[in-house]
């Protein structure tokens, strides 16, 4: 078969009206502090993780929260648990919880 | 001794001028275009933070004005203002001492944001919209159905150069987190969702009522302006943003879409600026003679500011703009001596 070069590409869009939330608000549900984030970064800054891997916690949960599951239990496996980020948190967000509870919820996605 | 002066404008800041002159002996003449006192907060239904009826607000103020014997007059709309007092559009003038002009701000017309859709498509409606059926007890979509999914479009006629407003509106932001926690008060399944460039919390407790809204009633905040707005066939609306904070495009229908709409200069600003004592900031918003120890003053020693008509301010700011006007009438009447 002659290859043309050209392919269909998926929609990037979120769209919030077909996207599940069902796992985002149990998500939510049990740690609802997580709903608190002001996305400053400083837990992407300070990670070791996401200083040598392209592990951006930040910017995961908040697809999580959208109802973006796909690929982001393996992403959470980046995180060693060393837990930095907790400690500096504007919110005090427990994110560490949150990365254990998002691969608790994700784990068979 | 008795001395007369004009405060223009029967708003809450004219409302609190006019009380506290009184208050100190002086005989104010309360001015206002419309045919009734209380301006804007007329048609709010509770005010941030603390959930207070406007009513409450205005009905002690409108008491204590009572009270006090300051003479007010609705139905007369200022024209113009000199040094010897102010003309009304039905060309009589009225002299006075000195003249507080606490005429206050106008609504953004959310029509000239064409792209939301507002007086096009019947779910749309402005925060101001909003406080009035918050006020009839009838928060209901067009087709009077009880919504289940609400966006709050922040930033509208807000630092905005397409729609010539420059300015941070400064309360919309809380103004979105109060209607957005009063919406979800009234409908606890109801998904509500805020569309914000920046989240300004820049009062006593603003800060604390957000993260409430987040994490108390699981409001969601999503970092990204709306482009657009189109109907669907079932006459809902759907939207458009980027989600700015993972950088993709996001897409969502919803029962209502509310926009918070900023404060624009008054427009009678310019007629006033017609004086040369009274001068425009690049806003057209009044620019005070300074923004510390003068920020009620103009360029002459008689005419003095209170309120939104120099800038975007919140209920308390105004009043305490207002006692703060007419403790610089006394002095400079007392002076003038």
């Amino acid at each position: 078969m002659i290859q043309w070069g050209f392919n269909i590409n998926q929609p990037r869009a979120i769209n919030l009206d077909k996207n599940d939330r069902l796992v985002a608000d149990r998500i939510l549900e049990q740690m609802p502090e997580l709903e608190a984030c002001i996305a400053c970064g400083s837990c992407t800054a300070t990670c070791t993780a996401g200083n040598l891997t392209s592990f951006n916690f930040r910017k995961v949960h908040t697809l999580v929260r959208r109802g973006e599951y796909k690929g982001a239990y393996e992403e959470m496996n980046k995180c060693m648990l060393c837990g930095k980020c907790r400690l500096v948190c504007p919110r005090g967000i427990n994110t560490r919880g949150v990365v254990l509870l998002i691969k608790q919820e994700l784990g068979d996605y | 001794m008795s001395h007369k002066v004009i405060v223009v404008g029967g708003g809450i800041a004219g409302m609190q001028t006019a009380l506290s002159l009184a208050e100190r002996g002086i005989q104010p003449l309360l001015l206002e275009k419309s045919e009734r006192i209380g301006g804007k907060l007329t048609g709010w239904h509770q005010l941030f933070p603390s959930f207070t009826p406007a009513s409450e607000v205005l009905g002690d103020l409108s008491a204590r004005l009572k009270d006090s014997g300051a003479e007010v007059r609705t139905n007369s709309e200022v024209r113009k203002i000199d040094k010897q007092g102010v003309e009304l559009t039905d060309g009589t003038s009225l002299e006075a001492d000195a003249v507080v002009v606490c005429s206050g701000f106008d609504l953004f017309n959310a029509r000239l944001k064409e792209e939301y859709g507002y007086g096009i498509y019947p779910n749309v409606y402005t925060s101001a919209d909003l406080e009035a059926m918050f006020n009839e007890n009838r928060v209901l979509t067009a087709e009077g159905k009880k919504p289940q999914r609400i966006a709050l479009l922040h930033c509208v006629g807000s630092r905005d150069e397409k729609v010539g407003q420059r300015h941070c509106s400064r309360v919309c932001c809380i103004t979105g987190v109060k209607q957005a926690i009063e919406l979800k008060k009234l409908y606890p399944t109801a998904d509500i969702y805020n569309f914000y460039m920046d989240i300004r919390m820049f009062g006593p407790g603003y800060e604390e009522m957000y993260r409430q809204a987040q994490q108390e009633y699981g409001i969601h905040f999503v970092r990204g302006r709306i482009s657009e707005a189109s109907e669907t066939i079932d006459h809902r609306v759907q939207i458009k943003a980027e989600d700015t904070l993972v950088g993709r495009p996001l897409k969502m229908t919803v029962d209502m879409l509310i926009l918070l709409i900023g404060m624009k200069p008054g427009e009678s600003n310019r007629r006033f600026a017609e004086n040369s004592a009274i001068k425009l900031a690049p806003s057209n918003f009044v620019q005070p003679h300074d923004s510390f120890l003068h920020n009620v003053c103009s360029e002459a020693p008689n005419i003095f500011y209170a309120g939104t008509v120099t800038a975007p301010k919140n209920v308390g700011e105004s009043l305490n703009e207002a006692i703060t006007a007419a403790d610089r009438v006394a002095q400079y009447l007392s002076a003038r001596q």
